[in-house]
């Protein structure tokens, strides 16, 4: 099984929890991890429905992707421990926690699933939980909320979250700038995952290509999806590109060598290389992998 | 009897004399010679032009027992069926076989005149709709089964003299007083005549039904007026609604996309992506969808590809326009964007349902094509394609050209869904063939790809790629884990309840329809 803090996470697909049809195709499009929702998509006359649609469906079916369910708040909403109750003995990877504010909402998500994995005898940390910060409240907490040892990734809900500021969307995304920020600076201090917010204009390919770019060079492992066409070109923009990975293979190849050949200083091009930069080729060359890039070709082919 | 897919085959098939069963795709060579055109003398200064059906139905002599031949360009909007069997019906006139080279659901009136008796028979592509629905459920209405003909199919049986018509009644969007007849202007312009083409050559007698007669000379024609005995000019000669859509798009739905990218993918990833190739794609769905990719590649690529064949969209003449292929070969013109292209671009060319696919002449275009892209109702473990019924037994869909570009292209892939509803798309036998898995190379659903093992090059080329790449029988275990097994559907095994004769594009029996039996 792939180890949860650090499995691939350039996308997760939003799949509304009460479509048979959606849930029914929403393996075949290729997103790393797949999110069903059964809090905000859901009208309330729906919910119960939805719980136990994606509970049959994550025991029925074979999912290829990571699968994560978005319960409804387990304190703020009547529905969110019994949304617990019937999705966690159906076993999906993650639990989503929207809205968080503080970590002991995490606490209290992590000890229904402990109980949950101890009644099956499920080894812990069969399922995690994946918080998504949506209001100021939880921003300010959010060094703490992720430090949890369920927590495997941080999500931005912007929606909320700029409501709660008393703003818009924009197509900069100066209005979030700040809350990407302190989520990513806390996903790394805690050393877990985080993941953008959604781009819902999905006929604006160019922009939402724009915005996962920025996202990925500010550090993001990934970006929420909300149409199977968005998924395509996130992993395109996160897949490294041949220049990179050939770089990335150079420096670790001369690294290798100087290691066995005790050299001291190592410079590639003349750049002096250090530790850091070692680190960094590896992630590339790491992704490369992971994206389906079959590196040993382009190492030929360099 | 059984055929060499192993379909079982009545000994006596009711309005044939005697039938060859299905052997292969190429197996059988005729040595005869075909039919020929009745002589006519025409007198000076003739007059073509009549006052009304009724009149062309007098002066061509159409009397009980004959066959009369429509043909399928004003698809959904057709108007000329209608006005010919109502005023045969009124005359008394009965026994007719209906020759029409498709059949939509706007000719569901026939089920009145089949239950008075002035039609009882059809020859035709495809049954849908209520006319369908009223055949499936009532195969002894009329006397024989229904023959469905690929589009090669029925060009080689009225080429060959299997298939005779008596009287072809061509809608035509313009001609001029002589007979000579277009579909590129017109208030009911729909491009293409390819299918009236064979028609008008081989019938006995030829009577054009127009609104938009000419007194300019028409140039150039499709049909020409050393074809054309009569002229009936009518207010209508179809609902513009029905013959072309607006410009067709390509579809939105992510699933459809899906295997397109894929059928895209393996294009590229066999080699078939490559300087002058050639292709055909259908004109819905996936493979519609298909042109999206492509175009991106090619583009990518730097290629261009030499000619695509067909019924031609606006997707495709768009890529002609922009220099992408060379030229589209147009049997059947899709929609207004085509249309005009057809009207405007030297490339876009005019060709007859024989030069398309009739495997009986010294070459149709279907033999040159690289890659076929197709849809299906629903295939088997063997590679057979079904698109002319439901897995319920029902007609839904028409042979078409399917069978004959699959015969012909080099390869050739089927997009099906693997589940539709709560049913697996792949059986262990289809309901029918249409097409047969010999002449199939690989199936494409949305979850996984399966290449046919006899096409091992295929394979070869294929290998490593990181593509879904599964057995069929893998696939088909994959809807069966997610929708489970379904029932057999029952059949009549009686010979009365045969509802259709499915001929291969040689002619020969490759399947027939059976009426299903209610629980």
């Amino acid at each position: 099984m792939n180890n949860p803090r650090k499995r691939l996470r350039r996308t997760m697909m939003f799949v509304p929890g009460n479509s048979p049809k959606m849930i029914n195709s929403a393996d075949t499009y290729g997103a790393d991890s797949l999110m069903f929702d059964i809090e905000d998509a859901i009208s309330i006359t729906e919910k119960d429905t939805a719980r136990h649609l994606v509970a049959n469906a994550l025991k029925a079916m074979k999912f290829h992707s990571e699968t994560v369910v978005r319960i409804n708040h387990p304190t703020q909403t009547p529905f969110g421990i019994d949304d617990l109750k019937v999705i966690l003995p159906a076993k999906p990877c993650m639990i989503r926690l929207p809205k968080v504010e503080d970590v002991s909402e995490v606490e209290l998500v992590a000890k229904e699933i402990e109980k949950v994995e101890k009644e099956n005898g499920w080894e812990a940390g069969t399922i995690n939980v994946i918080g998504a910060i949506e209001s100021v409240k939880g921003l300010y907490n959010v060094r703490e909320i992720c430090k949890h040892p369920r927590m495997v990734a941080i999500a931005l809900g912007a929606e909320d979250f700029i409501t709660d500021l008393k703003t818009q969307r924009t197509k900069t995304g100066i209005e979030l700038y700040y809350a990407r920020e302190a989520i990513l600076m806390a996903a790394r201090d805690a050393g877990i995952q985080c993941m953008d917010t959604v781009f819902s204009d999905v006929k604006d390919m160019e922009g939402f290509a724009a915005e996962v770019t920025r996202s990925r060079d500010m550090g993001f492992d990934g970006k929420s999806v909300i149409h199977p066409k968005q998924i395509t070109e996130v992993h395109r923009i996160y897949t490294p590109d041949d220049k990179q990975i050939a770089k990335s293979l150079k420096i670790l190849d001369a690294f290798e060598d100087s290691l066995k050949n005790h050299k001291g200083v190592l410079n590639v091009d003349g750049k002096m290389i250090d530790k850091p930069i070692v680190a960094r080729a590896q992630r590339v060359i790491d992704l490369a992998k992971a994206s389906g890039v079959n590196v040993e070709e382009k190492r030929a082919q360099a | 009897m059984k055929n060499s897919l192993g379909r079982e085959i009545p000994e006596h098939i009711p309005g044939y004399k005697e039938f060859r069963l299905y052997e292969g795709p190429f197996k059988y060579m005729p040595e005869h010679p075909g039919a020929a055109k009745k002589i006519k003398v025409a007198k000076p200064r003739d007059n073509k032009v009549l006052a009304s059906i009724d009149e062309a139905i007098e002066k061509t002599g159409l009397h009980d027992g004959q066959t009369i031949s429509f043909h399928h360009h004003l698809r959904n909007g057709d108007y000329v069926m209608k006005m010919v069997v109502e005023r045969l019906a009124a005359k008394g006139i009965k026994d007719i076989t209906i020759a029409s080279s498709s059949i939509s659901s706007c000719h569901d009136f026939l089920i009145d005149y089949i239950k008075d008796g002035t039609v009882t028979a059809l020859e035709t592509s495809g049954l849908r709709g209520e006319l369908g629905k009223f055949l499936v459920k009532n195969p002894q209405a009329v006397k024989k089964p229904t023959i469905i003909r690929s589009h090669g199919g029925r060009a080689r049986a009225i080429e060959a003299g299997e298939l005779h018509i008596d009287v072809a009644f061509m809608a035509a969007p313009t001609c001029d007083r002589r007979g000579n007849a277009t579909g590129r202007i017109g208030k009911s312009a729909f491009g293409s005549m390819g299918y009236a083409m064979i028609d008008s050559a081989y019938a006995d007698q030829v009577v054009l039904v127009t609104d938009n007669l000419s007194e300019e000379p028409i140039y150039p024609y499709s049909i020409p007026q050393t074809d054309v005995d009569y002229i009936v000019p009518v207010e209508a000669i179809g609902d513009p609604a029905g013959i072309a859509s607006g410009a067709i798009r390509i579809t939105k739905s992510p699933t459809q996309l899906l295997m397109a990218k894929y059928a895209a993918e393996i294009m590229e990833q066999t080699g078939c992506l490559k300087q002058d190739f050639s292709m055909q794609m259908g004109s819905g769905g996936a493979s519609l969808a298909v042109a999206m990719f492509i175009r991106e590649k090619m583009q990518a690529k730097g290629i261009t590809g030499s000619f695509g064949v067909g019924g031609i969209t606006g997707i495709f003449s768009d890529m002609v326009k922009d220099g992408l292929f060379k030229a589209a070969y147009d049997t059947q013109t899709f929609d207004t964007t085509a249309v005009k292209s057809f009207t405007e671009n030297p490339n876009h060319l005019e060709i007859s349902a024989s030069f398309y696919a009739n495997p009986w002449n010294n070459g149709p275009i279907v033999n040159y094509l690289d890659t076929v892209i197709l849809s299906a109702t629903e295939v088997d473990l063997d590679f057979n394609v079904n698109v002319i019924t439901d897995s319920n037994g029902m007609c839904i869909g028409a042979s078409g050209g399917h069978s004959d570009t699959a015969a012909g292209a080099a390869m050739t892939i089927v997009v099906v869904p693997l589940i539709r509803g709560r049913l697996p798309m792949i059986r262990n036998h289809v309901q029918n063939v249409i097409t047969p898995g010999e002449t199939v190379d690989v199936i494409i659903t949305d979850r996984g790809i399966a290449v046919n093992p006899l096409r091992k090059d295929l394979l070869e080329k294929l290998e490593g790629s990181n593509l879904p790449l599964m057995t069929i029988q893998e696939l088909q275990q994959m809807a069966y884990d997610m929708v489970g097994k379904p029932e057999e559907v029952k059949m009549s095994q009686d010979d009365k309840d045969i509802v259709a004769v499915i001929e291969y594009r040689d002619g020969s029996i490759i399947d027939v329809i059976r009426k299903p039996l209610d629980d």
